[in-house]
């Protein structure tokens, strides 16, 4: 298949991997945090574990939409579905992800609620109009790539003066994240293989500050694997060469400056938020966006005058430890035996990005 | 008794009353279409002859959205189904039943596309409908319409073919290519809608199995990898058979728009649905007979040997990458979702 064969190529592969060996410094080791759910997908689906050498290992980051949503925001969307009468729609991935209570989107479908899976914001725009006598919330959650579509269906809403759509906005930015996790120290990191959509939109130059501040090298990658494999080849290079420069391997898409249209369009619908919690890492400042006040009829928070909920994660489940590199999924008592796709009892199990299904599904194995 | 407008009437419950309006629909849509003499004869029950021997019987509930889609509509779908489910135990489908439910509102013209679709079906088979039944439900308490199958075969003697009967050592067959169903369904599902010329691949497979177990009739097991995918298929044969699986995915034969809507869609073609293949698995020995065998009949043109059985406590499915991996093929967990970003 045109453009997606060339970045599986076997023998490539095999090349890259060869060099990784030769050039991997037997005295040391190379902990390579990969930072989006997408690379650990790409290094487990693909193998590529298998071609790298044992001193080299790959340690997750938090770059996975679903698993950092805190399980409270969770439950308040189910309380507003529940309670509001409204049509929620959601993206597919966030349906399973259990709350403290081990309830769902998913089971709160079940018992009635009109949760609807969507594709894109312009799904829920259209169900809105469709739908002129029923409340519509739009539950908005990801990193910068999935921002700038909400922001695009909000100045729709807008301009066609929609009184029964608002959004449920939990956007969050990637370069707060990473400075948290370099800050605290605890995942003892020597390299990241940096964002790939997300870089589309916030260019390389946005995380120059951070790796100058931390002195750590960071690569930006692409999901193929020859991307995951060219990019650690890269970082390791820096390694050893003692060097921490933001590099770019996936020049096929990311600029130094990003997209600036959508990063336009962004500024003129949201605002940061002064502190927002992330699962795993806890309260962060000016890590994550609301909905400006011009647009403020369109902010479900507001509308439906939403609380803030305090919800406790599951006894046991270290989702935290491993959306900050700290530990790797096999650690956790209850991966594979409480915690499965079935019954997860943490997001990072659940989500089609998050660490623990990707070790589940494809790594059991070893 | 009065004439039934299928080109602009719609299900009405009196359709289901068991009146003179059920009379009506059964005689000018479901006799007209799927005529045989067994049929015609409006018993409760028919009754045919049998000869000495084992005998299968199988059913399938057939729930679809959208009922029609490229190459196919739930009326073929729902005769392949069921006509394939018997041919995975070797046996010869001779006779099939239907039962519907309607809904209120359904329009007659769809209804009778789909039941001309399923006459089709069936006489291309060579299998008729023998005996259905028909029950209508108030608006909204159903999808349209909604029909299962069932199936009876009779199986050719020394034919064992069960899934629990893999061993390490056989070989895995794969009839063709996977996941056209459930991308031409996906392509054509509503808020999904994208331009692809793939169809369908729903078809009866029951000539292709004949062949096959001629050829070698100590075929271990044969399923058809349809809901859930090849994954699921091969995961249920090495649960089921206490083994290992290893396969290898440069061996899997898929068409590369099905690659290519997978990858738009962060999907998995491992986990597509398949309404026209079939997995089998056989004693290493025979599967290059068989191979060719099945690349001889029409619906086997692209069948290839995928891999093989292994020991293995955990019943693990593992495939070597293209790549150049190896990665687990898990059961899959809920639903296939396209992913976020």
């Amino acid at each position: 298949m045109k453009y997606v064969d060339e970045f599986r190529d076997r023998e490539t592969a095999q090349a890259l991997a060869a060099l990784i060996k030769t050039e991997v410094r037997p005295v040391r080791t190379y902990r390579l945090m990969e930072f989006c759910g997408g690379h650990t997908h790409a290094i487990f689906r693909f193998g590529i574990i298998d071609l790298m050498p044992d001193n080299l290992q790959f340690v997750h980051g938090p770059g996975c939409p679903v698993c950092v949503l805190p399980a409270g925001r969770i439950e308040a969307a189910i309380k507003l579905a529940e309670e509001n009468d409204v049509i929620l729609c959601s993206y597919a991935d966030l349906m399973r992800v259990p709350t403290g209570k081990r309830d769902s989107l998913h089971k709160a479908k079940a018992r009635g609620a009109d949760i609807r899976m969507i594709y894109s914001p312009t799904d829920a725009l259209n169900i809105a109009r469709n739908n002129p006598d029923k409340q519509v919330v739009f539950f908005a959650i990801g990193f910068e790539t999935t921002t700038p579509p909400t922001a695009a269906v909000l100045k729709t809403a807008s301009a066609m003066q929609l009184t029964n759509f608002s959004v449920y906005c939990n956007h969050v930015q990637t370069p707060p994240a990473m400075a948290h996790i370099l800050s605290a120290g605890d995942a003892k990191i020597d390299g990241i293989l940096g964002p790939s959509h997300v870089s589309t939109i916030i260019g390389s130059h946005a995380y120059a500050d951070c790796c100058k501040q931390y002195q750590m090298p960071l690569v930006i990658a692409g999901f193929e694997p020859l991307d995951v494999i060219q990019s650690t080849l890269m970082l390791v290079r820096q390694i050893n060469e003692g060097r921490s420069d933001v590099e770019n391997q996936y020049t096929r898409l990311v600029t130094a400056s990003g997209n600036t249209k959508a990063q336009a369009l962004m500024d003129e619908v949201f605002e940061l938020r002064p502190l927002f919690e992330w699962r795993g890492l806890g309260q962060l400042p000016d890590s994550a966006l609301r909905i400006k006040l011009e647009y403020g009829d369109f902010d479900a928070e507001k509308r439906f005058d939403m609380q803030e909920i305090r919800s406790a994660d599951i006894k046991g489940c270290i989702c935290p430890a491993v959306l900050s590199g700290i530990s790797n999924p096999d650690a956790c008592v209850l991966f594979g035996t409480a915690c499965t796709p079935e019954e997860p009892k943490g997001a990072c199990m659940v989500s089609s990005e998050g660490a623990c299904a990707a070790y589940y599904a494809y790594g059991r194995h070893r | 008794m009065s004439r039934l407008d299928i080109k602009n009437g719609v299900i009405e419950m009196a359709h289901g009353s068991g009146g003179r309006a059920s009379a009506t629909l059964i005689e000018e849509l479901f006799i007209r279409h799927l005529d045989n003499d067994l049929l015609r004869r409006g018993n409760d029950a028919s009754a045919f002859e049998v000869k000495a021997g084992r005998m299968v019987i199988s059913t399938d509930a057939h729930v679809v959205s959208p009922l029609f889609f490229p190459g196919g509509d739930i009326g073929s779908l729902s005769v392949h189904g069921t006509i394939n489910d018997v041919a995975t135990s070797g046996a010869v489908p001779l006779y099939l039943s239907a039962s519907f439910i309607l809904e209120e509102g359904f329009p007659l013209a769809d209804l009778d596309r789909i039941v001309t679709s399923m006459a089709k079906a069936s006489r291309d088979a060579g299998v008729p409908v023998i005996t259905g039944d028909t029950k209508v439900v108030e608006r909204g308490k159903g999808d349209g319409v909604f029909i299962s199958t069932t199936g009876i075969g009779l199986l050719p003697e020394g034919i064992h073919i069960s899934a629990e009967r893999a061993e390490p050592g056989d070989a895995i067959i794969l009839s063709g290519f996977i996941g056209d169903h459930g991308v031409a369904i996906l392509s054509s599902r509503e808020g999904l809608e994208f331009g692809t010329s793939m169809v369908s691949d729903s078809t009866a497979l029951h000539t292709l199995v004949a062949a096959m177990v001629e050829a070698v009739p100590d075929i271990h097991c044969l399923r058809d990898p349809t809901r859930g995918g090849l994954a699921t298929t091969l995961n249920e044969m090495a649960r089921q058979s206490a083994v290992g699986i290893h396969i290898k995915e440069e061996k899997i034969p898929i068409r590369i728009e099905v690659k290519a809507a997978c990858e738009l869609l962060g999907l998995d073609p491992l986990y597509i649905a398949n309404e026209g293949k079939m997995v089998c698995i056989c004693p290493e020995a025979s599967a290059e007979t068989l191979l060719t065998v099945m690349q001889q009949h029409p619906q086997g043109l692209n069948a290839a040997i995928i891999g093989a059985v292994t020991e293995d406590d955990r019943h693990l499915v593992v495939m070597q990458t293209a790549f150049g991996g190896q990665r687990v093929v898990d059961w899959l967990a809920g639903e296939q979702l396209p992913r976020i970003c």
